[in-house]
């Protein structure tokens, strides 16, 4: 990459993130719209800036309840994807069942997670494990099921056992679906734990937008909302960094 | 200890159908795909089957391969009765299905890493694997392309390729379903080529199913005609043209002659069944 192209792929987004904030300030004080109701973005960062520490104590336990969950997801979404994909019978078995369990809203989950294991920690994990397992398990399951039949028989000619060639063909073959589906997951997975987080926590930036909220302080809100969209596209271009690194194969470059 | 690896069959085997009938059963329906079919191919002979598309020559290769079973009726490779692949079979297809993470050296040498006992000997005998990958490339061409990416690689090569992943075994058959289809006619004629140095050098049983009849008549010993479905042999053409043969032969009248002879018994048969 030279020097103008790595200048044009850092300026025109930065440019774009600016231009939005730019519109967003001038459409609130153009149409003279109460604070209460929505800040513009200088507030908020001056918010962000006043309540940095306490922002940053709480994102810490956003993020790691994020993470933990979504660590789990990884797992998870992958034996079970490649046992959805590489085996027919399982497939037809287990679909109907993770379809219907992936179509209940997360959210009428957690009271059930807080009666088990009270409030706090464990349900924020879990429901961002929840919520971000299915594109994972989804996507490894479609890049094993979609190998050639031509290259099954060729193996199987050899006498190759379906060990080898999920090892051989199947694994390497879903690694670029895998890591496709982690960019989606990982977003998803910080949904997920600030909607726990929302309805039952006393720690972590759901928490602090509902306290933040029941005080009116609107502007400490959208400072909680900038928090997780900075957290959710830093994790997002390490899943970028880490799919482009390992599956270079797959985008002839 | 275990012995050196050697890579040359040092004869092609023997295929047999005996009578051989497959019918394909599903919940809707049963096709019968073909029927009753015999014919010997002798150890290291080129065997083209001819026929229209979907007459079952693809059921052919794999039931050789053992990965179909006769529904009556059975084949058999060396007198042994196939039931379950033999892994003394190479194939390849109109599709070169390389596994585009690695280079052509890598897609060549993934069956010695399944086939005993190569996968054993893996470890210790690495290099000679990798010459003699390397030996074959440069055989069909393809020296100096040991590390390209399939996606690197023209269609011509990348069927290049398949060829020596079907070979680097040392197979006494080599199973062919159309694998020069999707070519353009200049580089199907060089892979003609290409396929008949590789079986002059190698010794092979080759078995090749094609609709092309030039293709056939250029690289047989002996072409089989087949009618449609349900498949059975209709026609036996023996080729008595002496090899290496060049491509200046397909121009040849007493090879157009063939061809069309081919081409009329297809053309009667079809007729027949009208």
């Amino acid at each position: 990459m030279n020097l103008r192209e790595k200048i044009r792929n850092w300026a025109i987004p930065t440019l774009a993130v600016v231009l939005f904030f730019l519109i967003w300030e001038g459409i609130v004080l153009i149409f003279h719209i109460p604070k209460f109701v929505l800040p513009t973005p200088s507030v908020v960062i001056r918010a962000l800036w006043q309540w940095g520490r306490i922002i940053a104590w709480h994102s810490g336990q956003t993020l790691y309840t994020t993470i933990l969950g979504f660590s789990i997801a990884v797992i998870v979404g992958l034996v079970l994807g490649w046992a959805v994909g590489f085996s027919a019978m399982l497939y037809k078995a287990l679909y109907p069942l993770l379809i219907a369990f992936n179509s209940i809203p997360k959210v009428a989950i957690v009271p059930i997670l807080v009666i088990w294991f009270g409030i706090g920690t464990i349900p924020a994990v879990l429901t961002a494990f929840l919520i971000s397992f299915f594109p994972i398990l989804v996507n490894v399951a479609t890049g094993l099921a979609t190998l050639e039949p031509e290259l099954r028989d060729v193996l199987l000619s050899l006498g190759a056992t379906q060990f080898q060639i999920f090892r051989k063909v199947g694994l390497p073959r879903t690694l670029p679906y895998f890591f496709g589906s982690l960019k989606v997951a990982v977003t998803m997975a910080f949904v997920g734990s600030v909607i726990s987080e929302t309805v039952a926590s006393n720690r972590g930036i759901g928490y602090l937008m509902i306290a933040a909220s029941s005080r009116f302080d609107v502007p400490l809100v959208f400072a909680g909302l900038l928090a997780i969209a900075l957290m959710g596209v830093g994790l997002y271009a390490i899943a970028a960094i880490l799919e482009a690194r390992l599956t270079r194969w797959a985008y002839r470059r | 200890m275990f012995p050196a690896p050697t890579f040359m069959s040092e004869h092609g085997a023997r295929i047999s159908f005996r009578a051989v009938s497959l019918t394909y059963y599903s919940t809707r329906s049963c096709t019968q795909a073909i029927e009753r079919i015999s014919f010997n191919v002798a150890p290291g002979t080129f065997v083209a089957v001819v026929g229209p598309s979907g007459c079952g020559k693809t059921t052919l290769l794999k039931l050789v391969a053992g990965l179909l079973h006769p529904t009556e009726g059975e084949v058999f490779v060396d007198e042994e009765k196939v039931t379950r692949p033999l892994k003394i079979v190479g194939m390849a297809f109109q599709n070169a299905s390389l596994l585009p993470w690695r280079t052509a050296l890598g897609n060549v040498l993934l069956p010695l890493e399944i086939v005993q006992p190569y996968a054993r000997q893996l470890r210790q005998h690495k290099a000679d694997f990798v010459r003699r990958a390397q030996e074959l490339l440069s055989i069909v061409g393809l020296a100096g392309f040991e590390n390209h990416y399939p996606w690197q690689l023209s269609g011509g090569m990348q069927q290049r390729v398949s060829l020596c992943r079907a070979l680097i075994h040392g197979p006494k058959i080599l199973l062919l379903d159309e694998p020069f289809g999707a070519l353009d006619a200049f580089t199907r004629e060089e892979l003609w080529l290409v396929l008949q140095k590789v079986w002059l050098d190698l010794g092979p049983t080759v078995l090749l199913v094609t609709h092309d009849l030039r293709e056939a008549v250029f690289l047989a010993t002996t072409v089989y005609v087949m009618s449609s479905r349900p498949g059975r042999i209709v026609g036996e053409k023996a080729v008595q043209f002496g090899y290496p043969r060049e491509l200046e032969l397909s121009y040849s009248a007493q090879f157009t002659e063939l061809v069309h002879e081919l081409r009329v018994s297809m053309a009667r048969e079809q007729r027949e069944r009208a």
